[in-house]
């Protein structure tokens, strides 16, 4: 296995982007991509593009086609939530595998209003079972995942409001983030509830965007990268659900992502006490606050103390153990495809003091973790260290 | 199984025309298909796995090493891998409130706010389905009322499909002391 390093990345605002393509949103991050590393498309070796809602429509070669065709090898991956970081993985495998020295990844969305997710639909609508036999709506199933919290430990509402209240607070120093209005606990709880425990602050937006990375060997790092230190990929972990008790009727988000987590601790040789910054699954402000567990950043049915501590707070704001510095999902958007690339952007941008993370950089950050799971399920961590 | 084999006679002598919804390639639904056409006018179950006869339920898909299915068109075990060692099970119309959410915004025509609830049955199953008889309000004001709720099974109907059937659905309500 070789050693993996990300030479470059790029991004572009999260938002709406009615007049643009998704090649032409995924080309743009790439090209960023690509010159940050100083390369251009004739460097790239290998190619692998996630994308969701057009998974059988060759978005990667389509990308070609906008940033140039040379012929190289293309796979489209998708992965639910987890495409982009899926996608990410597969770039980093081809170059641990030792085939190839360059390889570029892009997540790339374009859901525009879409509205809300999951639930079914499709034939005789008599026999369409959404809101007849519960609900398969993305905002139930997170709902329903706090509220388990709720019956085991005694969170409150206050504490899933205040994850939210915090990320759009980091989202305000973040240029790249779909929203970056800051909000009061009033205001996360006073807003129209979508499923309870989540109110209309505690969902993450529709929109869309799009993140890349070029990936490289070490052999070719010494080579390209002149002296700029770059993070190495130290643990790369892909997982799907277990069999458990009540999955089928109540998708578990936990396990996969407490499997994958210790996974790569392992891989990586680090502890959750090491993380110099984590971006991790807010979907929902539920889910970040289930994953705090989930990754170890706290013990079992601790989050609610962990949030009343300044667990998850940026320390510029006085806070510890920094989560979603970026804004999160719940900011800075999920345009699902691009959401697993951009988490390791960001996480790229603070172990290289990179201009894009000006405004919030954690200092000295050394360890940074980056987190996506996709409903079905499908969850990516990845460790980087500098 | 006894009660399937009356309920496919019965379906004999009043069936006009069989024209079945649930596909015979699927050769756990079979049975119930034929079940299910009382009549070509007849209810139909909205899911394979709810029975309307002799009286509403559940089935479940029970694989020998003790796990249960709802809702499943496995080919071999989730939890153990093993194949073809299925056997269906009736489950219980009694069961307890594991957790539920509670819905305000959904697609345009269903009506809301209503509780998707999460319901433990005795034998180890768990399905999800609305929670009825039971304020949404109240829930959220105070949840801890609704956890491990005692609830029982109930049916209504909750429309009609393309050839005029009326679909029945299956749900919860707080179980009768």
């Amino acid at each position: 296995m070789s050693n993996v390093y990300v030479l470059g990345t790029g991004m572009i605002k999260f938002g709406r982007y009615p007049e643009k393509t998704v090649p032409e949103l995924g080309g743009e991050a790439a090209v960023l991509a690509m010159k940050d590393a100083g390369l251009n498309i004739k460097d790239i070796e290998f190619f692998a593009c996630g994308n969701l809602f057009q998974a059988s429509m060759m978005v990667g070669q389509r990308i070609m086609q906008q940033i140039g065709q040379t012929g190289i090898p293309v796979v489209n991956v998708s992965n639910a939530c987890a495409t982009g970081s899926t996608a990410f993985r597969e770039a980093y495998m081809a170059i641990a595998s030792g085939l190839y020295d360059i390889a570029l990844a892009v997540g790339v969305e374009q859901m525009g209003k879409q509205g809300l997710l999951g639930g079914t639909g499709g034939g005789d609508p008599a026999y369409s079972t959404e809101g007849k036999l519960g609900s398969g709506l993305m905002p139930a199933v997170f709902g329903q995942a706090g509220v388990e919290h709720m019956r085991k430990y005694g969170t409150k509402l206050e504490h899933f409001a205040k994850i939210s209240v915090k990320s759009h607070q980091h989202a305000t120093k973040n240029p790249f983030s779909q929203y970056r209005n800051a909000l009061t606990l009033e205001d996360v709880l006073n807003a129209r509830m979508i499923c309870y425990p989540n109110t209309l602050y505690m969902c993450c937006p529709t929109g869309d965007g799009a993140a890349a990375a070029v990936l490289v060997s070490e052999r070719k790092l010494k080579e390209l990268a002149g002296g700029r230190k770059r993070p190495r990929v130290a643990a790369s972990v892909l997982t799907s659900d277990p069999w458990t008790e009540r999955d089928l009727a109540m998708p578990d988000v936990s396990t996969l992502t407490r499997s994958a987590a210790k996974k790569a601790y392992e891989q990586a040789g680090v502890e959750p006490k090491d993380l110099s910054l984590t971006e991790l699954h807010d979907c929902f402000a539920t889910a970040e606050l289930i994953h705090y567990e989930n990754l170890f950043l706290c013990g079992e049915g601790e989050a609610g103390k962990f949030i009343e501590e300044g667990g998850g707070v940026h320390p510029d704001l006085g806070g510890k153990a920094p989560v979603n510095v970026s804004g999160g999902l719940l900011s800075k958007g999920h345009p699902l495809g691009a959401t697993g690339v951009a988490n390791i952007c960001e996480v790229v941008w603070h172990l290289t003091e990179d201009p894009r993370a000006k405004e919030r950089q954690i200092p000295n950050a050394k360890v940074g973790l980056a987190h996506v799971i996709g409903l079905g399920s499908a969850c990516t961590i990845h460790i980087l260290t500098i | 199984m006894g009660n399937n084999s009356a309920a496919t006679a019965h379906a004999c002598v009043r069936a006009t025309s069989i024209a079945p919804r649930y596909t015979d390639t699927e050769e756990t639904f079979v049975d119930m298909a034929q079940e299910t056409q009382t009549t070509d006018q007849g209810p139909r179950p909205i899911v394979p796995f709810l029975r309307l006869h002799p009286k509403p339920h559940l089935v479940g898909k029970k694989c020998r090493c003790g796990a249960i299915f709802v809702d499943s068109r496995a080919v071999a075990c989730a939890k153990c891998g093993a194949d073809g060692q299925f056997t269906e099970t009736r489950l219980s119309n009694h069961g307890k409130v594991y957790v539920f959410s509670v819905v305000h915004q959904s697609f345009p025509g269903i009506k809301t706010p209503y509780i998707s609830a999460i319901v433990d049955l005795p034998e180890g199953a768990t399905v999800r389905a609305n929670l009825v008889d039971v304020s949404p309000e109240e829930a959220e004001k105070d949840p801890n009322k609704v956890f491990g709720m005692p609830v029982e099974f109930t049916t209504s109907v909750a429309g009609k499909d393309r050839e005029g059937h009326d679909v029945i659905v299956f749900s919860y309500r707080p179980a009768k002391a």
